[in-house]
Order: C-alpha cells, then structure tokens, then sequence
C-alpha cells in the first residue's frame, strides 16, 4: 500500500466494488480495502471461487455478483483483502492493519461501504452455543459449503427464507421456520404494494421460494409472538407462543434473523452525521444525492445510507464513485452527471419496493426490546436487560451514560450488537423518540486494535 | 433563590455543594449538561500523591485521608482501592532525579514517597520490563471509579438537599448589589466548577484566567491475565496504567487529542496514541498482544503553570475551583471542604496561595499580545 491515493474504499461489497472500479475505470488512483480475503462482501462472498457445482442452490442473483468481482479484478484498483480497517479519520486518515502490521494512510476522497450487518434478536437464550444468524449460517454455506441439518429457522425477512430455500435446494433438511412478522405487517405494507410493483420480478421469487418451501413440506409456523431458545451449555429447543398456547420444538440449532440494519461504527467514528429511520428501525447515514456525507471528503455508499438491497447498493456506489471523480478533478460536472443518470434512475426505481418490504417484514417490538429481565443485551459485557432498565430508573438518559452505568456497550464491539436495542429500550423507558435519545459514541480503533501493532507506527 | 450557585456539574462542583450543604448552605448546582458528562466521568480516577507539583503536595494528603474514608462522607467507597503508585527509573540517571526530588520533599516534611531499587519494583511489578533499574512508589495511593465517584457525591449532595438543574448552560452572570443572578437563579454566593469552560466563567465574573480546554487521550485494553496491581508511570516517559479487576487494562499519559469545548466533542490523534502504546509496551512487553477495544477523551481545563485555580474571585461572592486538568479527581474531596470553608469561615487551614485566579495579569489592552506561555509540563497526572 502507498501513502497516499485519489479515493480510497472501505469494503469490497457490491457498492465498494462498484464505486473503486468506475473511479479505476476514470484513471483515478483508487485503493480498495476489505476485511474478506476475497472480493465480493456478504453478498457475494466467494462468488468467484464459489465450489458448489449446483448454481441452483444459491441461485441466480448471487452469480450476479460474479461479474461485479470480475470487473474489478480486471480494473486498475488496488484491492487489499484482509485488511481490517480501524479508524477513518474526519481529515480522512485511514487506519489498516493487515497480517499483524498496522498502517496509516491518507486519501483525498474516502468512500465508506461497510455494507449492512444482522439486526439484534435479543431473546432468551440468543447467545447460546448452537444459535447463529441466518446470514453466518448463509456464510459457512457460501464460504466453505458447510451446512447444519435440522435446523429451526426463526424471525421474519427475505433473508430468513432465502437462507431456507438455499438449504432446500442442497438438500439439507429444515425442521421448521417460525415466522414473527405479525399478521399486522400486511395491512401496513398493502399501500406500498402499488409502489414496489415496478419489481414484480422480486416479489414474485420470494413468493416462489415460499411456496417451493411449503411444497418440500418443510412447516411454516406464522403468527410467533415470543420465542424463547432453552438449554444450558448450548441449545437443545425452541418454545414458541401461538395463540395464546407454548409449544415446543427441540433442536441443537437455530438460525435466527429478523432483517439486516446499516453497519454504522465507522461512519460514526468518522463523525458522520446519522440519522434514525421508523420505517427501517435502524440509523441511516445522512448524505445527498451524491452520497456525500456532512463531513469534507467523506462519502458514503451502499446500505449504510438505508437498507436497499445488493442492486441499489451497486448503483449507490457507482454514483459514489463519480461523484469522488469529478471532486479529484478526473471528471467535469456534465460528464459526471451523464454518467452517473441511468444509476441514479435505476436506485431510484430499486428503492420503490423498499417502503413495501420494511412493513411486511418489519420486525415486532416484542423481538426487539426484551421483555425477559434476564436476557442478555450486551454479549461483550453480559449485561441483561433488567440492568439497562435499571440504570435508566437510576437517571440514566442515553446509550452513553448506560456504559457507565452498567459496562453496557464498553466491549469490544462497540455497540455493534446491542446499539440498537439499547437506543430503543431507553426510548420506551423513558417515553422518548429514539431519535432524541440517540446512539453509542463510537471511538477508534473501531475493531479491535493489538497494543503491539499501534505502537510500532512511531515514527521516532 | 439560594444562599450558593455552584456552576458546573463534575465532580469539583458536587463536592463543594456537598460540603456547602453539610453547613447548611442551601445551594444549587447548575449544570450545561447532564452531572459527570466531561472530564469528571471519563478520567483514569487516580488518587495520587505521588509526584504531584509542590503546591498541591497538602492537599494531596488531605485528600488521601478523606479518601480512605470515602463511604462516610458519601455513603459509597467509589470503588476506591489503594495498591500504590509506583514511577519506574529505566536508567541511573532517572533514578538519580527521583532519589533528588525525594529529598526536596523530605527538606518540606513530606516522606510519603519512597526510593525502590531494582529488586524491590521487580516485587512489586513483577512483569515490568528488564532495563528498569528501580523507581518510586507512594504505598498507599490507588484509584476510584470516576463515573460512580461523581454519582456518589452527587447523590449524597442532593440527598442534602442540592438542587441539580441539568441541561442548564451559563450564557450570562449579572451581579445586582449583593447579589448574583444567573439567568433566573440568584444568590449572594458563585463558584465557578465549570472545568474546560471555567475560563469563560471566570471572565463572566470579572477574572483572567488564560484557560487551555485540552483532551488527554485514555486507552483500554480486552481482558488480560492480571499481571500489575499498582497504578504504574515512568520517570522518562509518559504514561500512565493500571489493570482493573476485570482484567481491563487502562493506558494514559496525558497525550492529547484535539477537544472542541464549544460543541462537546473531542478527537483522536493517532500519533500520541501510538506514542503512548510505545510507551506502555516498553515498560510491559506483554502489553503488545494486548488488543485495544477503545480510546477516548474528556475535555479539560488546564492552566499555563499546570496546576489549578482555586480560592476567591476578585469580586464579592465569587469563588473558583477549575482548571484540575490531570490533577482534579484525588482533590475533590479536600477541595471542595475548601471552597466551603472559604464561603462560610473566610478560612482554609490548607495553603492555597499558589492557586490564586490572580497569578496570571491580563495582557495589555493596547501592546501586541505577549508570546503564548509555553505550556509547563505536569509533573504526573491522575492516573
């Protein structure tokens, strides 16, 4: 790695790959850092050394991804898989460590496209050995063709049920799937049916998959309003409620999943701007049509804007990735307009079904906000929930406060898997909007960072 | 209406309400943001004498007596522990420094600092570096929680009766007669606890105080095998470190980042966090596979002789303690006795001559502006 580029990217997902290959493509010099080895970010993780032979089994729109990776291994990017970045400063100094080394570098323009991360399902039992979310399950499906049988899906999204229908089509067998979207999610989303419409294509696979899913016989259980996973040293069932009655599955695994939320912990540490969406539950980075953030230099592209799907965050990055041409000077005002028209046309037209899709999957309150005291909230610290409403009893006002308080959030994540649930937990306690309660302060190193490799960039 | 008006909601501010209600002076505390939000809930929560600047010396001991104590003056130990403070000597040379400033505190009557060679802070840190030739321990110093310190005192002052307005900032100070009105607040009493922003305040009050708003960077580490007990700095080096009982390993050393007083935000300088983690890693080699989860600042105010304001204003009815910057946390609780002192004795039985708002003249209004005190250089901090 050089001292310095044009634009440098963060995370080789569709929109990162996306954005460093048209900045390439325009002569910029274009730096593409990615914690995978490979190319292709959750969505199409391995899409390229992918080794199950049957292309049914992950299906058509993941081999989409094959020629975004293509296109950037035949570009003039500089990919740097492996490579964990820790901090993006506001005067855009990045921090990387790769193989045990730390480096520091600068850009001119920095395109952050950390993608999206797995909502929290903070339910009793959830940090038991034996229950992952669905998209890790997905991932050692993808990355190393590894699949567990047996397995009771829970939540509610697309990804739960692709996730079931990719286990389907390879033959593994799935105990059940236990959805929570409550029967009101299809009354809110029925307005924005017209809306999504304009992707009938979309809509109409997942109703495929549901169908090929209650064909195979695999049981579909609607109407979950609580959940509860039991056993000891790891999990050995599934309670569930349905009207009104507990039932009772047993089970060594569970794959849970109640839609994916911005990955925002660097943004954030770089001191963009968030901002809290009802629709998506979730904080979306602020940033204009031409995914610039409010701080100089730093844009944002891809699902960390709003949750869009891996075809909007492709065209998210291309318009990232022009805006950050004509801003280094390799691309006039028309010309970046000329090119950037059929992407920004096309997001536009990919995010018309997003309002449909955030109703009808729209995860419950009850599966956010743990009702149960002794459910964990923070892994890191094993806080439970009864110590967060706790603290906020005792005069505690926000997620920042809540660390002192209870080591909630002082982890080494950050936050990453209890910002969420914290911010809205302290919400309904305190009869707030979370918008006004807010979020975790995050600080660098943004993952964690070894002492070793941190002081050995002294320069004296 | 109230006999005081404490502004500033941190640690200093609660304790000198808590002490001017144990007089049964009724006092409000005004507060920008919420109790604890800067420098109060976020410094390492040394209690130390060790090393501290000669003035500071007397109160330092007071302190630590109040400190041993701490539950019967707020109900709660503030997770106060004291396995000592040690200063390591890499070289004969730092030694030899330590071995003179012990003499001078022993030549003023102080003998809490004691001389160890290399065995001895091998006893005492068993997994410090091999270069290190010996150092200077004070045995009976230590540390507290900081969070759960102010939340202590603030509990226990408004158990007094303090009243605490949250989310209340100063913008104005009028004095009419005896009194002084701070927005819809009045009193014949005002002391300025407003830390980093304790300059401005002081200028509100009719005092100089050319106030630096810093930000001391802090590190901590993932849970770590317990391999130090004492709080441990260096002689040579700046730095700063202890490991708590859950493992945790804290590193300062009062390397700054960049703190933005006017809208509450600090940042980070890679450079001095490196700097910093170079120096931890010397003195501990088995800090370098140490993973950092977190680095932060508070915002602080520090003065150009590096230590802080404490005593009366010029005017009537006003009185200041700011300006702690890596000093304040062991102090509070003698500081605040202090200020109540003053406020209902006009007496302290501590010196605090060396800390008058006064020791710093306003430039000249009509000469070019005199060179920037270089900033000394503190002679430790609260680690």
């Amino acid at each position: 790695m050089k001292s310095h580029y044009q634009i440098a990217v963060i995370g080789a997902g569709p929109a990162g790959m996306a954005a460093a290959t048209v900045a390439a493509e325009h002569g910029a010099s274009v730096l593409l850092l990615d914690e995978q080895a490979k190319a292709g970010g959750q969505i199409y993780r391995a899409v390229a050394e992918q080794k199950i032979n049957d292309q049914n089994i992950l299906g058509d729109d993941y081999y989409k991804g094959r020629s975004l990776v293509s296109e950037l291994a035949a570009s003039d990017v500089e990919h740097v898989g492996g490579a964990t970045v820790w901090q993006v400063s506001p005067e855009r100094q990045i921090g990387v460590s790769k193989d045990g080394v730390a480096q520091q570098l600068t850009a001119d323009r920095v395109i952050i496209a950390t993608g999206a991360q797995e909502r929290p399902f903070p339910i009793p039992g959830w940090t038991l050995p034996g229950v992952v979310n669905a998209g890790g399950a997905q991932v050692l499906l993808k990355s190393s063709g590894i699949a567990v049988p047996d397995a009771v899906f829970a939540g509610t999204g697309p990804l739960l049920y692709l996730v079931a229908y990719q286990y389907m089509k390879a033959g593994i067998p799935v105990r059940a799937i236990l959805d929570t979207a409550p029967k009101t999610n299809t009354l809110a989303a029925l307005p924005h049916l017209p809306a999504a419409l304009v992707n009938i294509g979309a809509l109409m696979k997942g109703r495929r998959w549901i169908a090929s899913l209650k064909a195979s016989g695999i049981p579909i259980i609607k109407g979950i309003t609580n959940l509860r996973l039991l056993g000891d040293d790891a999990v050995s069932g599934v309670e569930y409620r349905r009207r009104g009655s507990w039932q009772r599955i047993d089970t060594a695994h569970v794959f849970l999943h109640q839609g994916v939320v911005p990955n925002t912990n660097l943004a954030m540490a770089a001191g963009c701007a968030h901002r809290w969406s009802e629709a998506q539950l979730c904080w979306h980075a602020v940033t204009d049509a031409w995914a610039d953030s409010n701080v100089a230099g730093l844009a944002i592209a891809g699902d960390g804007v709003g949750i869009g799907g891996a075809r909007a965050s492709e065209y998210s990055g291309r318009i990232a990735g022009l805006s950050a041409l004509h801003q280094c000077g390799q691309l006039d005002i028309a010309e970046r307009d000329r090119l950037a028209q059929p992407f920004h046309r096309a997001l536009t037209s990919e995010m018309r079904m997003r309002p449909f899709l955030d109703a009808l999957f729209r995860p419950p309150r009850q599966f956010r906000i743990p009702a149960d005291d002794a459910t964990i909230v923070c892994r890191c610290e094993e806080v439970p929930a009864a110590l967060v409403r706790q603290s906020v009893e005792l005069g505690c006002t926000g997620p920042n406060q809540l660390k002192s308080f209870s080591r909630c959030g002082m982890g080494p994540c950050q936050g990453r898997f209890c910002g969420l649930t914290v911010s809205e937990m302290i919400a309904e306690a305190r009869g707030m909007p979370v918008a006004e309660v807010g979020t975790m302060r995050i600080r660098p190193p943004v993952k964690p960072l070894m002492l070793g490799e941190l002081a050995d960039l002294t320069t004296d | 209406m109230a006999d005081a008006i404490v502004i500033g909601g941190g640690l200093h501010g609660c304790s000198t309400a808590l002490h001017l209600a144990l007089r049964g002076i009724e006092t409000i505390i005004i507060e920008k943001d919420h109790v604890g939000r800067h420098a109060s809930g976020v410094n390492a929560g040394g209690v130390r004498r060790l090393g501290r600047a000669l003035p500071e010396i007397p109160l330092a001991e007071a302190a630590l007596d109040r400190w041993q104590n701490i539950g019967d003056l707020v109900d709660d130990d503030c997770g106060f522990v004291s396995p000592g403070q040690i200063k390591v000597a890499e070289t004969e040379a730092e030694l030899q420094t330590l071995v003179a400033r012990r003499e001078t505190l022993l030549d003023l009557g102080f003998g809490h600092e004691e001389i160890i060679d290399r065995e001895q802070l091998r006893e005492l840190l068993p997994a410090v570096a091999a270069h290190c030739v010996g150092g200077m321990v004070v045995r009976s110093d230590g540390h507290a929680s900081p969070f759960r310190t102010v939340q202590a005192f603030k509990r226990k002052a408004v158990s007094l009766g303090v009243r605490v307005f949250e989310d209340t900032p100063v913008t104005d100070i009028q004095r009419q007669g005896a009194t002084w009105r701070v927005g819809s607040f009045e009193a014949p009493i005002i002391v300025n606890c407003a830390g980093a922003w304790g300059g401005h305040v002081a200028a509100m009050l009719g005092d100089h105080a050319p106030l630096k708003a810093c930000a001391l960077m802090l590190m901590i580490t993932d849970r770590m095998e317990p391999f130090v007990e004492p709080v441990v700095g260096a002689q040579g080096r700046s730095l700063s470190l202890k490991q708590f009982d859950n493992g945790t390993v804290l590193i300062g050393g009062a390397f700054e980042g960049r703190a933005e007083p006017e809208n509450n935000r600090t940042s980070l300088d890679v450079n001095g966090l490196a700097a910093n983690a170079a120096n931890a890693a010397t003195l501990f080699p088995v800090l370098r596979r140490a993973n950092i989860v977190r680095c932060w600042a508070g915002i602080e105010g520090k003065m150009p002789d590096a230590i802080p304001v404490i005593g009366p204003g010029s005017a009537d009815g006003a009185f200041h303690a700011f300006g702690f910057s890596a000093h304040g946390f062991a102090l509070a609780p003698v500081v605040g006795k202090i200020i109540a002192d003053l406020i209902a004795t006009g007496a302290t039985d501590l010196p605090i001559e060396a800390f008058a708002v006064g020791r710093f003249s306003p430039p000249p209004l009509f000469s070019p502006p005199p060179p920037r005190p270089s900033p000394i250089k503190g002679e430790g901090e609260d680690a």
